[in-house]
Order: structure tokens, then sequence, then C-alpha cells
């Protein structure tokens, strides 16, 4: 495999690390979703370029429902939500964004040390892929740790999602990558459309999650 | 002896789901929760079958071993036990106006497909499939959680759902990290996600590679078994939910998640130069046990403290598993058993008790031997099980761990005595308040289904004065396949 092929694989798995990064201090609503889109948009060309260097055009189907699914509906929906139910203020964090950003990087540098040295006899391409995602993963429990606000979670955790994805494409031949897209696509849309905040929304006047814990478990 | 065109293992799948279609479109409710026993009873069946008709060959999608068989042969009875509970528990929740009609055909339709969802991770011969169809028992049990939409059970369900995601989450990235292991050995595609190739050919993967796998499958199957310190869901979901769904979930659900990190243990073990994951599992299970048996003590709500008290036992088995060996797997099998029996029962008699008084609140709960006779003893039984007291088979279980343990490590084996005793205490102080002194509260008499928790009492008995020889052999052969 040429040098490019597999630097331009490279590229698009650190831009997704990149971008997760910028989710970490976005502090408005708007922008993190608009960032999110980002993320999945980036997602799809990776996804798009995996299908094409490894012949495997079932994960044509993975990047088209990355695109039509996680780039556009989604955080059309999102905005929707969000203007409907009248949060689109400032997102509390739960933690400094400076700590949140060196927090970010160890967690990056944990995953690229640990992967590379595990990963010794794999192919390049799925060596340094693995590495990428594995961050991916860790900055959106990052992000879904350090917010308090429902939509926001539901954000951190479609970016982990995203990180799965990168490392289902970048295991080459791995079977049931399109079936489990589609399972994730089913998760989040049952989340984030459906039931659950609709009816937090319903029941509460934030949809902050620290407004949950007031019941902390025990009920006095 | 195959004489008829039956097959046991697409039976126990499609009856859940017909079942699920069915009890969504039939309107009443009286209709649908005996039609739930029947279908559940219909699975319990051909679950049971699968001892008599011949094994299918094992498959790309499907397995079914002797180590399975007995989880799905479990999973489909407490299935049936509880739909039996769940009939004459949803009776009242319509009464009191706590669900509405259209909440129960819902609920009776998410009971099959997460029934679906069990069998199927215990039947898939694959290990994306089984990523899957846990994935699937899981969401269901989410929104059941959530179905009373109070404060209380939507924070549980959000919880659970975040937790339970993070869970899954990491679960699939082990599962990418055993096919990439597996690649460059069994070449690309179905055959790498294969438990029997798997297994097979487990010695010639990267160790590496395995090792950090198995981390990550224990962290995300770890999470949903409910171990110490990635348990916070556990206790929300089992006290906010309906009764019924928390005895499904801390009998079943937990179950599946063992079952999940057991098949990945026999992997590592197939491969020489891997870790054992043995160190790992015992610290989980014996930091979960102490937590856990600490926990119990602060405990006001009825349903959490034998929320906690399944969280101590799933550590129980966990260190079991991790000791390995054949006596101490054959203790933590069997103790995986009398307490999914135990505590699915002891959730029948709380959520009977907690529909009487009318509060899930311990302090308002008193002197039930004299209020409800029926279910205050069996609620003394079945703590008196759980605790670990003889006769019962959850002390001949706990027992075999205790020794199996002694004659290798006495230093845990010192710990998880100091465990279990601590948790012995609380459970028997809470229970001589809940079950004896001056009655308080409401005095009316339930209406109560007793034989589903007498039937799983009794088992559990028989089982601590009497194992039958095959049962004994069976198990130990079980046992030998865990290494």
């Amino acid at each position: 495999m040429s040098r490019l092929v597999i630097d331009i694989a490279h590229m698009l798995a650190g831009s997704l690390v990149l971008i997760s990064f910028m989710m970490l201090y976005q502090d408005r609503l708007f922008a993190l979703i608009n960032i999110f889109a980002l993320h999945a948009v980036v997602l799809t060309l990776s996804v798009t370029w995996q299908a094409y260097i490894q012949h495997a055009p079932h994960l044509y189907v993975t990047a088209a429902i990355a695109l039509v699914f996680k780039a556009i509906i989604i955080p059309v929906a999102l905005h929707r939500i969000i203007q409907r139910l009248g949060i689109h203020r400032d997102i509390e964090t739960a933690v400094g964004i400076g700590l949140t950003m060196l927090a970010g990087m160890a967690l990056v540098a944990l995953s690229i040390v640990l992967m590379l040295r595990v990963t010794s006899d794999a192919d390049p391409i799925a060596r340094e892929d693995l590495a990428f995602a594995l961050s991916v993963i860790l900055l959106g429990l990052l992000v879904m740790v350090t917010r308090r606000n429902a939509v926001s979670q539901v954000i951190g955790f479609m970016s982990l999602e995203n990180g799965l994805v990168l490392a289902a494409t970048g295991a080459k031949g791995m079977p049931l990558v399109v079936e489990i897209s589609v399972a994730f696509s089913i998760l989040i849309a049952f989340i984030v459309v459906g039931v659950f905040l609709f009816r937090i929304r319903e029941r509460f006047d934030t949809v902050d999650v620290a407004a949950l814990d007031e019941y902390r478990g025990e009920r006095q | 002896m195959n004489f008829l065109p039956f097959d046991p293992v697409a039976a126990v799948l499609i009856v859940p789901v017909g079942g699920a279609a069915l009890l969504a479109l039939v309107p009443g409710y009286r209709a649908s929760a005996r039609l739930n026993i029947v279908i559940s009873l219909t699975t319990f069946l051909s679950a049971v079958s699968l001892f008599v008709v011949d094994r299918p060959v094992p498959g790309t999608y499907m397995l079914v071993d002797d180590l399975n068989i007995v989880f799905i042969v479990l999973n489909t009875f407490v299935g049936f036990t509880t739909s039996i509970f769940s009939g004459s528990y949803i009776a009242h929740e319509l009464e009191t106006g706590r669900l509405t009609t259209t909440n129960l055909r819902f609920y009776h339709a998410m009971y099959q497909i997460m029934m679906f969802g069990m069998n199927l991770a215990f039947v898939s011969g694959n290990i994306g499939l089984m990523w899957v169809a846990v994935e699937l028992a899981t969401l269901t049990t989410v929104v059941m959680v959530g179905m009373y939409r109070t404060h209380e059970a939507l924070e549980a369900a959000w919880k659970y759902f975040i937790l339970g995601s993070v869970g899954i989450a990491f679960a699939l990235f082990g599962t990418i990290l055993v096919y990439m292991a597996a690649r460059p050995v069994l070449g690309e595609g179905q055959d790498a996600m294969v438990w029997t190739n798997l297994i097979a050919k487990a010695s010639a993967f990267d160790p590496a590679l395995l090792n950090v796998a198995f981390v990550f499958l224990l962290l995300g199957y770890g999470t949903k078994v409910g171990l110490a310190p990635l348990h916070a869901w556990l206790p929300d979901a089992h006290a906010e939910g309906p009764t019924p769904i928390s005895a499904v979930l801390s009998g079943l659900l937990l179950n599946v998640a063992l079952y999940a990190v057991l098949r990945f243990k026999m992997l590592l073990a197939a491969n020489p130069d891997a870790i054992t994951p043995g160190p790992l599992m015992v610290t989980m299970g014996l930091v979960s046990l102490i937590f856990a048996a600490f926990m119990l003590y602060r405990r006001r709500d009825i349903k959490r403290l034998f929320a906690y008290s399944s969280i101590e036992h799933m550590g129980i088995i966990v260190f079991a598993f991790g000791m390995g060996g054949a006596l101490a797997n054959f203790a933590g099998l069997l103790h995986m058993v009398m307490h999914s029996l135990t505590k699915s029962a002891i959730f029948y008699a709380v959520g009977h008790i907690a529909q009487a008084k009318g509060t899930q609140k311990i302090a308002d709960i008193r002197g039930l031997t004299v209020t409800h006779p029926a279910l205050g003893w069996g609620l003394v039984i079945g703590v008196v099980a759980i605790a670990g007291m003889p006769p019962f088979g959850v002390f001949m279980s706990e027992f075999l761990v205790v020794t199996s343990t002694f004659a290798r490590q006495p230093v845990l084996a010192i710990l998880l005595v100091f465990g279990l005793l601590v948790a012995f205490g609380a459970l028997l102080l809470r229970v001589t308040d809940l079950a004896f002194g001056e009655p308080q509260g409401n005095t009316a008499r339930a209406e109560a289904s007793y034989v589903p928790m007498y039937v799983h009492f009794a088992l559990v008995l028989i089982a601590g004065i009497y194992l039958p020889p095959p049962l004994v052999a069976w198990f130990q052969h079980v046992a030998g396949l865990l290494g």
C-alpha cells in the first residue's frame, strides 16, 4: 500500500481526534452541536476512504449513515429541541476548561502509548487507527463526565460512538459493521428524538442533569 | 432423537419475538398478562427440550454447548415465574393508577423483547451478535425502568442509560480488539468472530492485544454485571422500575453480562501467553462484595437494600470464577443459580409488600409477619437464604467458595468471609425490623401470587439439602470447561 494512502487515512483519523478536542472547550450548546456535525462529516470521509482502500463496498453504507443521520438529521433535531426547550444559553461545565484539556491530552497520550505498544504486529493503518479511535472514545467519555447538561451528554456519547465506528472500520474485513452502526443509530434516535429528553422536559423545568441529581438515590 | 422438525434454539428466539408482536396487539390487560405467562412457559419448555433434542451443530451465528444450556434454562425459568408474579403485580398497579392499559401493552411487549435479547445473547455463537443482543436487552430494560415517569424513575433510567452506554461502548471496543487479534490467524470476515473458531485457535493470537481486549470487555460487560465502581446505575434502576423488572434485572440480566465475561475468560485461558484474568476478576469481585456489604447498612429503601445485596452476590460469583479451578468454578456456577432463584423470589415478596404497604421505605414497614404472614415469612425465608444460612442452597455455594479459597489463598478467604459477615449482619438487622415488632402502616390483605415465590424458595432449599448426582456431575463438567 502506498505511503500516501496510509497518510490520508491517518490524517482523517487524526482530524477526528482534533475535533473531539474542540468539543471539550465549547461553552455554547449550538456551537457544540455544530462541532459534532463536523465530527460526523470527518467520520464520513474517513469511513469512505477506508471503504475505498479496503475495497469494501458495505462500508459506504456506514459512511452514508454517518453523513445523513449524524451530520444532518441529529444536529437539526437537536437544534430544534434546544430551541423548543429554550436552553440555548451557556453550558455549565462541571470541570474547568483548562483542567479538561489537560485531562484530554493525558487520555490521548495514554491511548496512543497503550495501543501502539500492543498492536506492533497489526498492519500500519489499523495500528494508528485504533490508537486514534481509542482517543476519540476516551475524549467522548470526558465530554460526558464534564458536562451536566443532558443534551451535551448525548453529544458526548455520540462522539464516543463515532470513535467506535472508526475502530470498527479500521479493523479490516470486520463483519457486522453496518449492522452495528445501524444498531447505534437506532439507540441514538431512540434517546435523542424520542422519549427521554421529551419526558425529562415534560417533567422538569430544566434538562440539566444536576437538577435530577437532587434525588441522589435515597429518599428521606 | 429428533422425531419432529422442531428446533429448540429457533423456538427460544422466535416464541418471544412472535409473542411481543402479539402482545402489542392485545388490548385487554388480563388477557395479555395470561398470554405473557403462556408465551414465557412455551419458551421455558423449548429451552428444557434442549436437553433431550439433538443439539444443532455450532454455526456462524448460533452455538449451544454445555455451558450456555444452564444459563438458557435458568433464564427462561425465571422469566416464566416472573411473568406469573407480574400478572398479579400489574393488576394492582392498574388499580392504583400508576400504570395505564396502554402502558401495559407496551410493558408486555417489551418484556418479551427483553427475553428475546437475553436468550439471543446466550445462544449467539458470534461475539458481534452477542454484543448486539446484550445491547438490545439493556435498552429494553432502560425503557422499562423509566416507565412510571416519576422524577426518580427518569433519573434512574437516565443514569442507567448513560452508564450502560459507556459499558456497551467499551464492550464493543473490546470485541473489535478480539477480532483484530483473531484476524491474522483466522482470516478476514465472519470466521474470526465465531466462538468455536476463536477458542480452537486462541493459542495463536497476539497475547498483548488479547490482554487489552479483555480489560475493555471486563470493564464494559462488568458495568452490566454491576461490579463496583461501575455499579452506580444498579440500585436506582432496581428501586424505581416496576418490581418484576427488578426481579429480572437481578436474577437474569446480570447473568447475561456475567456469561459474556466468562466466555471471554475462556478465550484468554486458551492462550498460554495472555495474562490470567483471575487476579483482575478476584479484585473486582472482592471490592464489590465488601463495598456493597457496608452500603447495606445505610439503606432506607427496601428495593435498594436488595439491589445492593445483588451487587454483593455478583461480587462473590465473579470472585469465585476469578479464583478458577474446578471447585471454585463449580461453586460460582451454583451460587449464580442460587442467587438468581433467591433474589428474584425476594423481589416477588418485596413487590407485593411495597404494594400492600404503599411505601418502599424500610422505616414505614414493620411487623410484616403479623399483618401479612405469607409475605412476611416469605421475606424472612428469602433473607435467611440470601444471607447464606443453612440449610439453603446459598449457604452451600458460599461455603464452597470460602473453603476452596482457604485451601489456596487464606488471606483472600479472610477478606471474603469478612465481607460475607458484614452483609449477613446488615440483612438480618433489616429483616428483623421489617418482619417483626409492632405492626405499622396499612394492614389490608394483599392480592398476591405466592406460588412463584415459594416454588423458588423450595428449589433453593432442596438444592441446599440434596443436589441430585446427575446435576452435580453436569455442573462439575461445566466447571471443568471454564478452566
